[in-house]
């Protein structure tokens, strides 16, 4: 674009040299993210070296008391294993339901599977929280799952479904499914068919050519909605907190409770930098191997 | 090529998919349907069996003065940071697509990075920072703080319609005597506006629907939906909320609708 300059007379094509153009345009994006976003982060880092005050004015202060007390205590490692462990089941149960969707939705012959596509996105429009709660209509004491088989005469007594591990499983993977399905699609729908096509020719079984063809070829997107999704929930708050039992330990929980709950925000800021340290090593492993670009424009779709 | 013959495998391994991917859409819907079905429900407890039908819950929710409240904070919310959002991203994506420049890559990382970050810890972050500068909880901060959470999704969406736009029109009218301005206001926005109106509605959604950093942000007193009814879940879960959760549900199956029937208009439009 840049042979019209000498033509183009308005303010910006005057004022602005065309080399500075784009650090202009970005400016106001890259300063919000920076003075909103950067800053509160190294802010919190420098934080987690405060000594903790009991009237609330925490010292600046550089030691490593707050990370001692917390690496050292057990509990804080153990809440950080379960919620890997329960993210990390989440991860392989959309990737047990998703795959099959996403395979279905991308061979499947309708003519408006632009429908389809579109009714699987439909609960993402839906508040987050309208769509947990549900859970606990469904798989409450009165709830949907226990009314049903009561009233089948199935069990005499209504199962214990909410509150536990099991249903904060149910709301992450209501919550993620659409992602790993949809990343997982677009990988499947960009396969050329003629890859396929010659496998078959070459006298290879639908599921030799699923296995040497098309699950290496959509890797990229099971890879994709596999950080997606563990990371998304092992940074979940809201769902474990509202369909969790007393005995769910999950980090943001923990995190909120130091921060709100007992204002002990040394604390807070040590378990906040855990976390983000923690799934930045898992970003970061996935990067080794795959691209994170993936991931990105899986969202732009 | 041989014929392809469909063996009995076959057969059976597509009617497995057929069958898991009805499944999957059970589970995607069922949950939703039920709240809607109890918000029909007469029955005091919010909960299963249905005992009649009634629009009760409704009148309740709408003379509950706090709810009407919560909602107007979240419209003006999500109008507020999605407007800065989208005027904020559809600046840097076009810097991205349509220039080139040092330090292109990582700015581009930088600006998805509150996608993987977890809400939790942005919240702490800023929370603490902003107290650390005396400065109160705020409506403002709830506003900042939402523009920046939708932000990077607002640049993802403009930049994947730029990345198929040719230049070729920006450079007509170049060309044909327009300035910058003049390009940018008659030849790109009506051709990225339905990105433009995409982001916009992507980030309202986002906002109106966040909870997790709100709860850190917001002022105590002042509630927005999602956080009210977080607030009314501590209790138990009553039918008003199923009511609420239905209003909720019909408005943001709506939105999408209504939003995608603009969209193709603006672009049949043109």
């Amino acid at each position: 674009m840049g042979r019209n300059d000498g033509r183009s007379q308005g303010v910006w094509g005057v004022l602005v040299k065309a080399e500075h153009r784009p650090y202009l345009l970005l400016s106001p994006a890259l300063l919000s993210l920076a003075l909103f976003l950067i800053a509160p982060i190294l802010f919190i880092f420098a934080y987690s070296f405060w000594l903790r005050a009991d009237n609330g004015q925490d010292i600046p202060a550089f030691q490593f008391g707050n990370w001692a007390s917390v690496l050292s205590d057990s509990f804080y490692w153990l809440a950080l294993r379960e919620t890997f462990i329960t993210s990390a089941v989440t991860t392989l149960i959309c990737i047990l339901f998703g795959y099959p969707t996403a395979y279905f939705l991308a061979r499947c012959k309708f003519n408006n599977k632009a429908l389809l596509l579109f009714l699987l996105f439909l609960p993402f429009w839906i508040s987050y929280i309208i769509r947990t709660f549900a859970w606990i209509n469904v798989l409450g004491k009165n709830g949907f799952v226990n009314s049903v088989l009561m009233s089948l005469g199935l069990i005499d007594e209504p199962l214990k479904l909410l509150y536990n591990d099991f249903s904060v499983v149910m709301g992450l993977v209501y919550f993620q499914l659409p992602y790993m399905i949809i990343n997982i699609y677009v990988s499947l729908d960009g396969i050329d068919r003629n890859l396929e096509s010659a496998a078959r020719t070459l006298g290879c079984t639908p599921w030799q050519t699923f296995r040497e063809v098309t699950l290496p070829l959509s890797i990229p997107g099971l890879g994709a909605g596999s950080l997606l999704c563990f990371v998304l929930a092992a940074g979940s708050f809201v769902t474990p907190r509202l369909l969790g039992g007393t005995d769910t330990l999950f980090y943001s929980q923990l995190i909120y409770d130091a921060v709100i709950g007992q204002l002990d925000w040394p604390t807070g800021s040590v378990l906040s930098m855990i976390l983000l340290a923690s799934l930045a090593i898992v970003v970061a492993v996935y990067n080794r191997f795959m691209s994170l670009s993936d991931i990105y424009r899986s969202f732009a779709k | 090529m041989r014929p392809r013959s469909t063996t009995v495998g076959e057969i059976f391994g597509w009617n497995a998919l057929r069958v898991t991917t009805t499944l999957v859409y059970i589970f995607m819907f069922a949950p939703i349907i039920v709240v809607v079905l109890l918000a029909f429900n007469s029955s005091r407890s919010g909960a299963f069996p249905m005992e009649g039908f009634s629009l009760q819950w409704f009148g309740k929710l709408f003379s509950n003065q706090s709810i009407v409240d919560a909602f107007k904070t979240s419209l003006i919310l999500a109008c507020t940071s999605s407007l800065l959002a989208t005027a904020l991203g559809v600046m840097a994506a076009i810097a991205l697509i349509r220039y080139s420049f040092r330090g292109k890559a990582i700015i581009n990382n930088l600006l998805s990075l509150p996608l993987l970050m977890p809400e939790v810890v942005l919240g702490v972050a800023l929370l603490l920072f902003l107290k650390f500068l005396q400065q109160p909880r705020s409506f403002l901060v709830l506003m900042i703080g939402h523009t920046v959470l939708s932000l990077p999704y607002v640049v993802l969406v403009v930049q994947a319609r730029l990345v198929g736009l040719r230049q070729h029109y920006e450079e007509a009218a170049l060309s044909l005597g327009a300035n910058r301005l003049q390009t940018f206001k008659e030849v790109t926005l009506p051709l990225i506006s339905p990105a433009v109106v995409g982001g916009f509605l992507f980030a309202a959604t986002l906002s109106f629907d966040n909870i997790t950093a709100t709860l850190f942000w917001k002022k105590p007193g002042i509630e927005t939906v999602p956080t009210k009814i977080f607030a009314m879940l501590r209790t138990s879960i009553s039918p008003e909320i199923n009511a609420l959760g239905a209003v909720m549900i019909v408005i943001t199956i709506a939105l999408p609708l209504i939003g995608g029937y603009v969209v193709r208009r603006i672009s049949r439009g043109r």
